[in-house]
């Protein structure tokens, strides 16, 4: 892989002057996927932040063609890119090689468009789906996803006298497409740009469908500083919520193994929506965030032949 | 290719492209998003070691790198986030409120 | 029939196996579909052509029908040539793309074999479906027999591609009557159809130039919405030109010239019937019969709905003295169906009108036969003589009170 003086000389294919929060994640994460293309890129976004900050008519912050659809398929969106791609190159009416990414928020991709998702990945489209996971829906202010974590307050899952949070575990989007035993999935970070640059490197070059899921944290919504953002998704691959590996052609490798996680309350309380978890009389609810954390990890590292 | 769009808020319908395209990838630089600042970022030449990690952090591509080397702020787009100035390992950028001495 | 300009192969085959042959002959760049009754043999068909090599078109099998429309704008935002096809519940299910289609301008043609909406779920015949998806933009084009079928499949792609129309065609025909019934009718040579229709070049797309690239599906604010709406309109009001002069450059290479609709022994006429579809068949059959009796009746049967051609209609109709408007579809709630609730508003303000009653039959694939068509033509007279004025309600024919 390059080194980030050679990929400082990329062009930068998302402007500034979007509209996304400042400290927004969803950016971040996708300059980092960009610059692991090595060839003409084609991007799709479902509806979300991300598509909404980014072409507020008439402006668009994509140097490179663009596609939004609707919410729940961007991935069967640019299923449809990609198809028309193979047909007219087969047809002489194109030669130059290009590659093809979908983007969609955890809304967009862990819920309504898990269907279109799975169905793009298993027709093999060779096309990469990114995931920036921010755990709930941003774009509508705050309301619980399949991928918030349990115990989070949200517009729809608020911290109430009786209900504290969310009262669900998280889905575990990553593994699901691991089993979809499409070339390449991976999970990353934002915090952990190297990997996460490596990985979309790889997803880039497979022949056919990858997915990669990157935490991308949205201030907004997690009631952190802006500046934070970074430095709370480095924290959420040390406590073990997000731990960071890739399924590569069915081997399961960890990229981050470290001695021991730090507990998952570093990675809850600096966060607004869990301050009610830290309130007297809540231990049992942080014990059991730490319990899901510990499990899903042993099983993880057991997957990727850790230990 | 540059594509016109002045006064494109008070367009006959006639002017518009078919299908709502938007014609000119990457025009969003026309739109100002530093004034949103409350904080500006400052940087610090001489403890600056241009591992170039707030460059790849930057949610609004607002630090600009020439030759491999950190050049600038793009201050026309920085929304002052600070997150450049919270990842920088050599605590070379520093934030200042907007307006106020730098 | 005219003479033909061209030379052309008689067949005998369904409706359904028309359109898929009418699509291989097109042998467009990419298809999105998913499998549903009654359209599902036109599926399979195109399948076994791409499995063959007879077609190249890159044949996207999707999980569902909403991913079948948001594959096929895609692709046609990508620059392909793109079809697809459905029916009833899958319509449905693509409802939320279809005006996403049709505000991108983009010129997907889809055969829609109509099907009754559930529910109760129903696999047979209505026009529920297509109807249902009136007002999305899209041009609506309705066949009779499998030769129109055929042909309005054919004709589609030009209309849709036109440089002043940009917008996607939707070309129906009767679940089972005409999906399923083996018709003789005639086809062109691969050769003329793929002369006809041309090559396909759009202005802007995703992959034709990315190095100029172009952002597709915007978030248009309250100041940029009305003027693409507004836009949408001036282009679907205006594809009716094109609908003609496409159609009249089909007639020249088929020798078989349609309208936006056709007017069956309307000329001295008295009353008349509106109706699409393959029902037109047994109503021609009715006139024939009641003109043998004496019964000065005409029909009118509308091949393009989308756009609605309500100045020609109104000129067509304005001098009967009663029409009788049949819709195999209901909008419940309101007036009657929708051919009768808009040839009716048609009319309003012809200086001379006929009196106009609406009726609702054949829901869910109940049978029409002559004597339900004889009975609207027998109420027009009553009405005609003064015996009767003319209903306010709908009549729904058929059904068991
Ligand atoms: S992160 Fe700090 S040291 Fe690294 S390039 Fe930026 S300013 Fe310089
Ligand atoms: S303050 Fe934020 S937006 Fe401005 S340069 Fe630093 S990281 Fe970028």
């Amino acid at each position: 892989m390059a080194t980030i003086k050679e990929l400082s000389r990329k062009p930068e294919l998302l402007t500034g002057g979007h509209r996304l929060c400042a400290g927004c994640g969803a950016s971040i994460a996708v300059r980092q996927v960009l610059l692991g293309a090595n060839d003409q890129v084609i991007a799709g976004s479902a509806t979300g932040c991300l598509e909404v900050s980014t072409t507020p008519y008439p402006f668009s912050a994509w140097k490179i063609p663009f596609i939004h659809n609707a919410f729940e398929n961007s991935a069967a969106t640019m299923s449809g890119v990609e198809a028309a791609y193979q047909s007219l190159v087969r047809r002489g009416k194109i030669e130059k090689k290009m590659k093809f990414v979908a983007f969609g928020g955890d809304g967009g991709t862990y819920d309504i468009g898990l269907q279109s998702l799975s169905g793009a990945m298993e027709r093999g489209h060779d096309m990469v789906y990114v995931c920036y996971d921010n755990g709930a829906y941003m774009n509508t202010g705050i309301q619980r996803s399949g991928s918030t974590p349990f115990g989070a307050a949200t517009t729809t899952s608020p911290a109430g006298k009786v209900r504290p949070g969310k009262p669900q575990q998280r889905k575990d989007l990553t593994q699901i497409m691991a089993a979809h035993d499409i070339p390449y999935v991976a999970q990353a970070s934002i915090s952990h740009w190297k990997d996460l640059v490596k990985k979309a490197e790889k997803a880039f070059s497979v022949d056919g469908p990858a997915f990669i899921n990157v935490m991308a944290p949205c201030p907004r919504g997690w009631r952190t500083p802006n500046e934070m953002t970074i430095e709370i998704s480095k924290i959420a691959v040390q406590t073990g919520f997000w731990p960071l590996y890739e399924v590569e052609d069915g081997e399961w490798k960890l990229n981050f193994k470290p001695k021991e996680l730090k507990p998952i309350t570093d990675f809850l309380k600096p966060q607004g929506r869990f301050r009610h978890l830290f309130k007297p009389g809540n231990e049992h609810l942080l014990e059991t965030a730490q319990a899901e954390i510990d499990k899903n990890w042993s099983r993880l590292k057991k997957r990727c032949g850790v230990e | 290719m540059k594509w016109n769009i002045k006064d494109a808020e008070h367009w006959s319908w006639k002017k518009y492209p078919e299908g709502a395209l938007i014609l000119e990838g990457g025009n969003a630089t026309y739109y100002k998003t530093g004034g949103w600042r409350t904080d500006k970022p400052a940087w610090d030449e001489k403890k600056c070691t241009q591992c170039l990690i707030c460059w790849i952090s930057c949610p609004d591509s607002s630090i600009i790198v020439k030759d491999e080397k950190w050049d600038s702020f793009d201050y026309d787009h920085c929304k002052g986030c600070g997150i450049c100035a919270k990842v920088c390992p050599a605590d070379a950028i520093s934030m200042h409120p907007e307006g106020g001495e730098e | 029939m005219a003479k033909t300009a061209t030379k052309q192969k008689i067949v005998a085959m369904t409706g359904n196996a028309g359109c898929a042959l009418a699509m291989k002959q097109i042998n467009p760049d990419v298809v999105a579909a998913y499998p549903i009754t009654p359209q599902t043999t036109i599926v399979e068909e195109f399948a076994n052509y791409v499995a063959n090599g007879v077609v190249d078109t890159e044949y996207i099998n999707v999980e569902s029908e909403h991913s079948a429309m948001s594959a096929c704008i895609g692709a046609s935002a990508a620059g392909a040539r793109v079809m697809t096809s459905t029916s009833s519940q899958g319509l449905a299910l693509m409802w939320e793309e279809l005006s996403i289609a049709s505000s991108l301008r983009l010129p997907i043609v889809m055969q829609t074999v109509n099907r009754a909406l559930s529910g109760p779920i129903n696999i047979h015949c209505d026009h529920s479906d297509s109807m249902g998806a009136r007002d999305m933009g899209w041009i609506h084009l309705f066949a009779e027999t499998a030769q129109e079928a055929y042909d309005n499949t054919i004709m589609a792609i030009k209309i849709a591609e036109h440089k002043d129309v940009r917008l996607p065609v939707m070309s129906m025909h009767d679940g089972f009557i005409t999906s399923h019934a083996i018709d003789r009718f005639e086809v062109l040579d691969d050769a003329d159809v793929k002369k006809f229709v041309g090559d396909y070049m759009p202005k802007h797309s995703l992959l034709y130039n990315p190095n100029e690239p172009v952002t597709f599906g915007p978030f248009a604010m309250p100041a940029f919405y009305y003027e693409q709406r507004k836009q949408l309109r001036v282009a679907i009001d205006g594809s009716k030109d094109i609908v003609m002069k496409v159609t009249d450059d089909f007639a020249k290479l088929s020798g078989r010239q349609y309208g936006l609709f056709e007017e069956y022994r309307l000329d001295d006429a008295d009353v008349a019937i509106v109706v699409l579809g393959s029902t037109a068949g047994t109503t021609r059959y009715v006139i024939d019969a009641m003109r043998a009796q004496g019964v000065k009746v005409g029909m009118l049967k509308l091949r393009v709905f989308r756009p609605f051609p309500a100045e020609e209609i109104a000129q067509a109709l304005s001098k009967l003295k009663a029409v009788g408007v049949m819709d195999r579809s209901d909008t419940v709630g309101t007036l009657g169906g929708p051919v009768y609730v808009e040839t009716k508003a048609a009319l309003y303000n012809s200086k001379q009108r006929p009196a106009m009653q609406g009726y609702v039959y054949g829901l869910g694939g109940r049978d029409t036969g002559p004597d339900q068509i004889e009975t609207v033509i027998g109420d027009l007279v009553k009405v005609v003589k003064g015996e009767e004025s003319p209903r306010e309600a709908v009549t729904l024919l058929g059904v068991k009170e």
